[in-house]
């Protein structure tokens, strides 16, 4: 088990032609994931070359899904037509099969688009959006995995740990704080910097309190908006599984942007300090620096009795 | 991205929203003849920066920071009083609780016609975040620090979510005016004034529009008479407008210049300059930097696939800030492979004959060989295994406490 994705999850690449879209395709198959094809509007019928194997490309969601029976995409199209790319997915999983998961990768997505998208997406209750701006998301397997997303695969290993952050590179940073305690992961997901976006916190605090593989868990955040203050109380009543956390921005500026649409401070809320009062307020353990994530995390598992 | 007052009025007049006549200025000559055209008795002069807090705010003498007015938005009752309050704003230094004891230059003006006041609302439109959804939000306590009423009359603040499948609907603009104790001809001219910002809002791609105070005149008139707009500028691509809007002397030229090359750079007080790849690292970078003793110089994300030049340009900011006594790099490779970043360091640092200390720590993609090439230059580079180890590094070797 692992959460929302597994080991041998089939995977579609939309935007599988663009150079992005073909470059993390590569590194997919690379990885070992179930890539079974693409989709870019106007070029269906072509195949695209992936380690040496072709694999073909369609017009549409809708004749990628019923041709693959997939059950997740990735998107890597540009931010002006990714809304609705979001939304293509969401209505061929929905009609065809009735689930799926939409992973987009794509940074600078004009909110609105987002407001849409989500809403669309919510519309269609077996399917789940994850990002957009995201690393997205990975389950590392026995042999090789399901890497869905843009992350380095080689510093993942199978374990029990289940990772959820904000941020793309401060979740690589916790896997190898995971990894430097010899744990693997279960599944780790980006969900994302932008101030609007699909899965949220809670929704994998859930989904790793009920994956078996799961025996603890480190969460992720950063400044602005009140996500990470919602998780921790949502968690504080229903996660038994141990969670170690780490919230970025503590010596951000208020009023300014730091780099993700969504880190900003405003109106004095979404602060740091916040987070981490909430996080342990909540019970769970907070490294203040990033390194110490694997020390807190292996004391939290002897607590727990797991080490 | 941000724009004037006399812009964002420019965009609810051009929507239909009743706004008061008013012209842009930039020199007093030019307010006096605004004075004249506009004919009326009595006239605001407001000061226009991107920041809120006029009225309240002090204007201080550029060259001797000395007390030239109090209040950035004056009532002038003759052409006498434009004058003077147009060349006590003009060129001089605004500052208010939204700029920071820095404040602003004015450099822009608008003189708008008076209006007779029987009322004053609070409104605004703008996109939550927990709810994913546009929400509008108003008030009868208008003028005043919408933060304030929230946290002392929470009451007096009523919402409405908008869905964004079937946009706002005609019952919520009736049951907002009547929150807002709206009746007859106003309740009326309320309604088709949020029909007219809401479509503005989606329409411009906003992230904000508030107006404080929106009035309702003695007339039963509804009226903007304040507007604070900004855009979402992940949407510029759309909004070729955006271009001729910018005041690009209202933002921080080298956050300009970072952007324009690809990367996000905020400047910060501290002298360590930081270098890192992904939002997120860059933050905790920050904060790691200051858990050790020191005070970080900015925020700089290199973004996920920098390039040589990409790197050296981001050093050549750093630099640009004379407080910098050293420079830490983080780089965790997952796309970006830490050979070339160290690639990009050593050209960097050999370009710009760098003087302070560096400390470069590397993980993920590549990390090895990234190390090797480091080691091999005979620059004075100090190497890092862990965050916490480069922060300790950087803020010792620039003598901090670590």
């Amino acid at each position: 088990m692992a959460i929302w994705i597994e080991e041998d999850a089939k995977v579609l690449v939309q935007g599988i032609t663009g150079k992005q879209g073909m470059f993390h395709a590569d590194k997919m198959v690379e990885y070992g994931t179930n890539i079974v094809g693409g989709c870019t509007p106007g070029k269906g019928g072509q195949t695209v070359d992936l380690q040496g194997n072709p694999f073909p490309v369609w017009n549409s969601m809708f004749e990628a899904i019923e041709a693959t029976d997939a059950d997740a995409t990735v998107i890597y199209v540009p931010p002006p037509f990714a809304g609705e790319a979001i939304m293509e997915a969401a209505d061929a999983f929905d009609t065809v099969k009735g689930e799926g998961v939409v992973v987009c990768i794509t940074e600078g997505i004009p909110t609105i688009d987002m407001v849409k998208a989500v809403a669309f997406v919510n519309n269609r209750p077996g399917v789940r959006l994850i990002g957009p701006n995201c690393p997205g998301i990975i389950t590392p397997g026995d042999n090789g995995g399901a890497k869905i997303g843009i992350m380095p695969g080689h510093i993942h290993a199978k374990g029990r740990i289940g990772i959820v952050s904000k941020s793309g590179t401060l979740t690589y940073e916790a896997v190898a704080q995971t990894m430097s305690i010899d744990e693997g992961q279960s599944t780790c997901v980006g969900i994302g910097g932008d101030p609007v976006n699909g899965t949220g916190f809670i929704e994998c605090l859930a989904a790793f309190q009920a994956d078996p593989q799961t025996e603890a868990i480190v969460m992720i955040g950063e400044i602005g908006g009140n996500a990470e203050q919602e998780a921790a109380a949502w968690a504080a009543e229903n996660v038994t599984k141990p969670i170690v956390g780490f919230v970025a921005g503590a010596t951000a500026p208020p009023g300014k942007r730091m780099g993700h649409a969504g880190a900003i401070i405003s109106g004095g809320k979404g602060t740091a300090e916040e987070k981490f009062e909430a996080f342990e307020a909540a019970g769970i353990a907070c490294a203040k620096d990033p390194s110490e994530l694997g020390a807190v995390l292996l004391e939290s598992l002897k607590a727990a009795g797991l080490r | 991205m941000n724009i004037h007052e006399y812009q964002g009025k420019a965009l609810l007049k051009q929507y239909g929203v009743p706004v008061l006549e008013g012209i842009h200025c930039t020199t007093v000559a030019d307010a006096l003849s605004a004075y004249d055209t506009l004919g009326s008795k009595v006239v605001a002069v407001k000061s226009q920066i991107h920041a809120g807090g006029r009225g309240k705010g002090n204007l201080l003498n550029p060259d001797n920071g000395e007390l030239v007015m109090e209040g950035g938005v004056k009532i002038a009752f003759s052409r006498e009083e434009v004058e003077s309050y147009a060349s006590n704003i003009l060129n001089n230094i605004l500052v208010t609780i939204q700029t920071g004891p820095e404040g602003k230059l004015v450099r822009n003006l608008y003189i708008e016609s008076g209006c007779d006041i029987a009322h004053e609302y609070y409104l605004a439109i703008l996109v939550d975040r927990e709810n994913k959804a546009v929400l509008i939000m108003a008030s009868t306590e208008g003028g005043m620090d919408i933060e304030h009423v929230a946290e002392t009359t929470p009451e007096k603040i009523h919402k409405i979510t908008v869905d964004p499948n079937v946009g706002l609907m005609g019952y919520q603009k009736r049951d907002l005016g009547l929150a807002l104790g709206l009746s007859g001809a106003a309740h009326k001219a309320f309604g088709k004034s949020l029909t007219s910002m809401y479509t503005m809002f989606m329409a411009n791609d906003c992230s904000m529009l508030e107006i404080n105070p929106l009035v309702r005149t003695g007339a039963d008139e509804i009226v903007a008479l304040d507007a604070k707009v900004s855009f979402d500028e992940n949407a510029e691509f759309r909004h070729k407008n955006w271009d001729d809007l910018r005041d690009l002397s209202e933002e921080e030229d080298v956050e300009i210049r970072a952007k324009e090359t690809g990367l996000s750079y905020v400047k910060l007080d501290g002298n360590i300059g930081c270098l890192v790849n992904g939002a997120g690292l860059a933050m905790a970078t920050m904060d790691v930097i200051k858990l050790y003793g020191g005070e970080p110089a900015n925020f700089l994300d290199v973004g996920g696939g920098a390039n040589e030049e990409q790197v050296k340009t981001a050093f050549s900011i750093i630099l640009e800030d004379p407080n910098v006594k050293g420079i830490l790099v983080n780089i965790f490779g997952g796309i970006m492979r830490c050979d070339i970043i160290a690639r990009g360091v050593i050209a960097a640092t050999e370009a710009l004959s760098l003087e302070v200390p560096l400390v470069v720590r590397l993980a993920g993609t590549n990390v090895d060989e990234g190390k090797a090439i480091l080691a091999a230059s005979d620059l004075n580079i100090h190497p890092a295994d862990d965050l916490a180890e480069g922060a300790q590094k950087i803020v010792k070797l620039i003598g901090g406490e670590a």
